[in-house]
């Protein structure tokens, strides 16, 4: 294990080397990677949904709506945008108006701020969106002028297997590498340090990531989980109805038959399986099955199920349920949603399904959430001018669209200054004058000012210099 | 006002915090008015108490009044007022476009406060850097605990003493203390915590920080370098270093000029004019002038000796030298080329000491400075444009200036912050809100044909034609209501249509056709 360990570490310095002669800082090399990353998607576009099918039984049309697809669109956005994102960005000086008036003393004469590469970066990824989840933060982190390394999940081998085995043949090698491996691998990476951390998993992870990461003062980017309630208002439907709808939509997308058919991607391993399985034998959870509920171990299947009013205290209630069950509480008052949501630790998306403005208003005032979608679900995953990310247990920080970018930069804050003469008051033996004259520039007084140094006013700032 | 002090330990700070999360889940601090009623408060509290200030500065750093008002209460007050103009602006939720993959839809980013935030102070601008945070920490909306320096204990009593007069007790509270308190505190859940220090404690912050998940910004330090060209106007720039580095609280400042690199030939110039600049400045016998702050206290005038009168460097040193340990003074001290593998060169200096490191050309100094973990800051005295440029580019540090330095942190517009060893996360300005904030995407979704933003904009328009619409009718019906029984009508006649299709009326499809153009 210690040859490992050192072996990677002097990959890691030769890819350290490698970024400081500057080479994925350029412009051309990050448009190489991301149109390799766009090629690499397209040659193997048959084998990516076969592996996806191999991990997770995910159907090839839901591969694409959910990881090829929006790969692609990210690919394109980055591509299309990269130099703005990439440009100095100017910033106001003495300003009319509102804005802060600089005080005269810092007559400065140009102010940007510049987005630069944090350096080498570790992506951590999760088995549910396996492709999706490794390369959309990979896209964030090239586009920003890093060298990568990725470490995919090793609950999905066959996309894991793809990326060590077929990537590498798309992108610069000297600065993007990818690592498969476990646990063990992964805390071999995280004992080494780098100039940032993206992972996506569980908060119990994210805690064991940002803490090793605090040895070496990295920053981070956790994206985790939480229990993401959808909330609908009594006042624009009757939720027995709604229930009844359901049923019928989910006979209407799976058949009768959701087993046979292959649209129901599969539990991803027999832990979970184990753990969904346990959620439901509770019998009081058991009871509160109103549909589906039936399961196959060998094909690692679980029916779509329905439960309406499971004991607030189970497992189903209080844990991340991440599988197909869903648990509907009901309240007497909408209202009540609230407070039910705010009882539980802040999820990374409220879901809020209501006509009624005013109940709209304080769903968005009095909850806390990573995102907030009224009248659908999930969505928000496409839009990548809203920032992707959570709060609280569901996470730290941000990405998607050129908020990965910016996740993956530092804007360093550069001001310039010709060597035009200074005003004689910044400067010491101090004197009374000198402290007035601070105080009137510092006022935005110019008036005053002049009539200090004519001597004709005297500010109420003195002090005995003792 | 004596109470007896009680030891301020792990159950003291889970219930203050218990105390502010109960006041923010009240909503208090998210109002506007709220806000602007603290800030101001804060800003009374600046002008009417400012020679407590300025004398409790003196007394912990015996600080020169005139650095005390530029750097700390001048930059506070303009901070606090900053925020009151600004923070309708900053509150107001920003609009985002939306595309084919979620239409029909309106979305915008909104900030909430993050709910009960630490912010741990420190000695060397004991005023400004805690107060600065605060005011962040409030615009946004938060509760909020201060954690003042205990190396400077007369600012941090009189920060407990006026922000208790001053600002609402329910929703901030300074917590005064040492390790102890610091570690009660960092044991608790916070939503954020923004941490002024050293690295070293840093790690400690982020570490009890990880715990909970709660995102942290740290301003931390590291060894800003001030790079000096041969081909500049050697009078200011020697005006400005010194500015830079013994104006600056006696070089205790993070972003104050740790050290300069210079190329070998010029480097007796620089040294030269250097010298008569801080004749110009602090007299004769600068041990004597009134106008440099002392060392903060006796731990780090015995670190500063020793840097001095480390084996290595100790004959390197070409101007000053003198200590005073009854008076915690140190003259104004330059070394030249003093080995790179010496502690003052390993160590953030913060103190008067200034080594000036020699390379052949200006160039070289880059590499150096990449060498050593990125600082807060780094400077540039240049003429040649490509010069900067290249600066600009190969040099990563928290902020630059070129041909000046510490004025950075003037610009409200750009944000203060590291990267790397010398900290995360930045404030100043918006910064500071949005330090404080997190930025909720809301995604509005419609149904078929209707637009989340209808009744808004059908409710703008009406307001601007004075309500005289042409259609309005007063039917009594909600727009939802005129909106279902308008589908269902629709629904009726499509099911009529449907059903004299059925029965095979030939003319149904013409006669269905004007009907629903009437409809609409």
């Amino acid at each position: 294990m210690e040859e490992i360990k050192d072996n990677l570490e002097r990959e890691l310095l030769v890819m350290r080397e490698y970024f400081r002669s500057g080479r994925t800082k350029e412009a051309d090399w990050r448009r190489a990677q991301l149109k390799g990353l766009q090629v690499f998607l397209k040659e193997n576009e048959v084998d990516i949904f076969k592996a996806l099918n191999q991990d997770l039984g995910k159907h090839y049309v839901e591969a694409f709506r959910d990881e090829v697809g929006l790969l692609r669109k990210s690919l394109n956005l980055a591509l299309s945008d990269l130099k703005k994102w990439m440009s100095s960005k100017e910033r106001l000086l003495a300003v009319v108006g509102a804005l802060a008036k600089l005080p005269i003393m810092a007559v400065l004469s140009y102010a940007e701020v510049v987005p630069e590469p944090l350096g080498l970066v570790l992506v951590i990824s999760t088995w549910n969106f396996p492709l999706a989840l490794s390369l959309e933060p990979m896209i964030g982190a090239i586009a920003a002028g890093n060298a990568v390394v990725l470490k995919p999940s090793e609950l999905a081998p066959a996309i894991s297997s793809l990326l060590v085995n077929t990537l590498p043949n798309y992108l610069d090698n000297k600065a993007i590498k990818i690592i498969e491996g476990g646990p063990a691998i992964g805390e071999k990476l995280l004992q080494q340090k780098w100039d940032k951390i993206f992972f996506t998993g569980s908060g119990k992870v994210g805690r064991i990531i940002m803490s090793a990461a605090a040895n070496h003062l990295t920053p981070v980017t956790l994206e985790l989980g939480g229990k993401c309630p959808a909330v609908l208002d009594s006042l624009s439907w009757s939720w027995d109805k709604e229930v009844e709808l359901m049923k019928v939509m989910i006979k209407k997308m799976y058949g009768d038959n959701p087993k046979e058919l292959h649209s129901v991607a599969r539990i991803i391993n027999k832990h979970h399986f184990q753990r969904l399985k346990n959620m439901l034998t509770d019998p009081m959870v058991e009871k509160s099955i109103i549909f589906g509920g039936s399961m196959d171990e060998d094909s690692l299947f679980i029916e779509p199920t329905i439960l309406v009013d499971p004991p607030l205290e189970s497992a189903i209630m209080t844990e991340e349920i991440f599988g197909p069950l869903l648990p509907i509480i009901t309240l007497d008052n909408i209202e009540d949603s609230i407070d039910f949501i705010n009882s539980k630790s802040k999820p990374l998306a409220i879901y809020a399904f209501t006509k009624n403005e005013k109940f709209r208003k304080r769903m968005l005032s009095e909850t806390s959430s990573g995102s907030l979608v009224f009248n659908d679900a999930i969505i928000q995953f496409a839009a990548d001018t809203l920032p992707f990310g959570g709060i609280g247990e569901s996470g730290v920080g941000k990405y998607h669209g050129k908020f990965s970018f910016d996740t993956f930069s530092h804007y360093k804050a550069v001001a310039r200054r010709s060597f035009l003469t200074d005003f004689w008051f910044r400067f010491p033996p101090w004197n009374n004058q000198k402290l007035e004259l601070f105080e009137t520039a510092y006022n935005y007084d110019y008036i005053g000012m002049l009539l200090v140094i004519l001597g004709l006013k005297r500010s109420r700032m003195r002090f005995d210099v003792n | 006002m004596e109470e007896t002090k009680q030891k301020f330990d792990v159950d003291s700070a889970a219930i203050l915090v218990k105390d502010l999360r109960r006041t923010f889940n009240s909503g208090k601090t998210k109002s506007y008015d709220w806000r602007i009623s603290q800030l101001e408060s804060i800003s009374k509290m600046i002008e009417e108490k400012e020679k407590d200030i300025f004398k409790a500065i003196k007394e912990d750093l015996a600080k020169p009044e005139f650095e005390a008002f530029a750097a700390e209460i001048s930059m506070t007050k303009s901070s606090c007022k900053l925020a009151l103009q600004e923070l309708k602006q900053w509150m107001m939720p920003k609009k985002v476009e939306t595309s084919m993959a979620t239409y029909p839809s309106s979305a915008e980013i909104v900030s909430e406060p993050l709910g009960v935030v630490l912010v741990i102070s420190t000695w060397n601008y004991p005023f400004l850097l805690s107060l600065d945070p605060v005011i962040g920490a409030i615009a946004a909306g938060n509760a909020v605990v201060l954690k003042p320096s205990e190396i400077a204990p007369a600012t941090s009593s009189l920060l407990a003493k006026l922000l208790g007069q001053y600002a609402d007790k329910s929703a901030l509270r300074v917590v005064e203390g040492a390790v102890p308190e610091t570690s009660a505190l960092l044991e608790q859940k916070w939503d954020k915590i923004f941490f002024t220090g050293g690295a070293r404690i840093g790690r400690i912050v982020m570490a009890a920080a990880a715990k909970h998940l709660t995102p942290v910004t740290l301003e931390l330090g590291g060894k800003c370098p001030a790079v000096v060209d041969p081909n500049v106007d050697l009078e200011v720039a020697a005006r400005r270093l010194v500015a830079g580095k013994w104006v600056a609280n006696n070089g205790q400042a993070c972003i104050g000029v740790d050290y300069v690199i210079t190329t070998k030939e010029f480097a007796p110039k620089l040294i030269d004019a250097l010298r008569s600049v801080l004749e110009e400045f602090f007299g004769k016998d600068p041990m004597k002038s009134k106008d440099r702050a002392r060392i903060i206290n006796s731990f780090h005038f015995k670190r500063l000796v020793n840097l001095m009168d480390d084996n290595k460097v100790s004959d390197k040193i070409v101007v000053g030298g003198r200590r005073d340990e009854s008076k915690l003074q140190i003259a104004p001290t330059i070394l030249l080329d003093v080995p790179e593998d010496s502690l003052i060169m390993q160590e953030e200096i913060f103190g008067p000491l200034l080594p000036i490191m020699t390379v052949e050309r200006v160039e070289d100094s880059f590499d150096m400075i990449n060498k050593k973990p990125k600082a807060l800051a780094a400077y540039l005295f240049s003429d040649d444009e490509q010069i900067k440029k290249k600066f600009v580019e190969n040099v990563s540090a928290g902020g630059m200036v070129i041909n000046d330095t510490i004025l950075h942190v003037t610009v409200s517009t750009l944000p203060f912050g590291g990267v790397g060893e010398s900290g995360m996360g930045s404030y100043h300005g918006e910064y500071s809100f949005d330090c404080f904030s997190h930025k909720k995407s809301v995604l509005y979704r419609s149904f078929a044909g209707e637009s989340p933003t209808r009744e808004k904009d059908r409710e703008r328009a009406q307001a601007r034609s004075g309500n005289k619409g042409k259609n309005t009718k007063d039917d009594g019906l909600t727009p939802e209501q005129r909106r279902e029984r308008d589908a269902k009508a629709l629904q009726e006649k499509a099911a009529k249509k449907a059903a004299q299709a059925a029965s095979g009326g030939n003319n149904a499809g013409g006669g269905g056709g004007k009907d629903s153009k009437n409809k609409k």
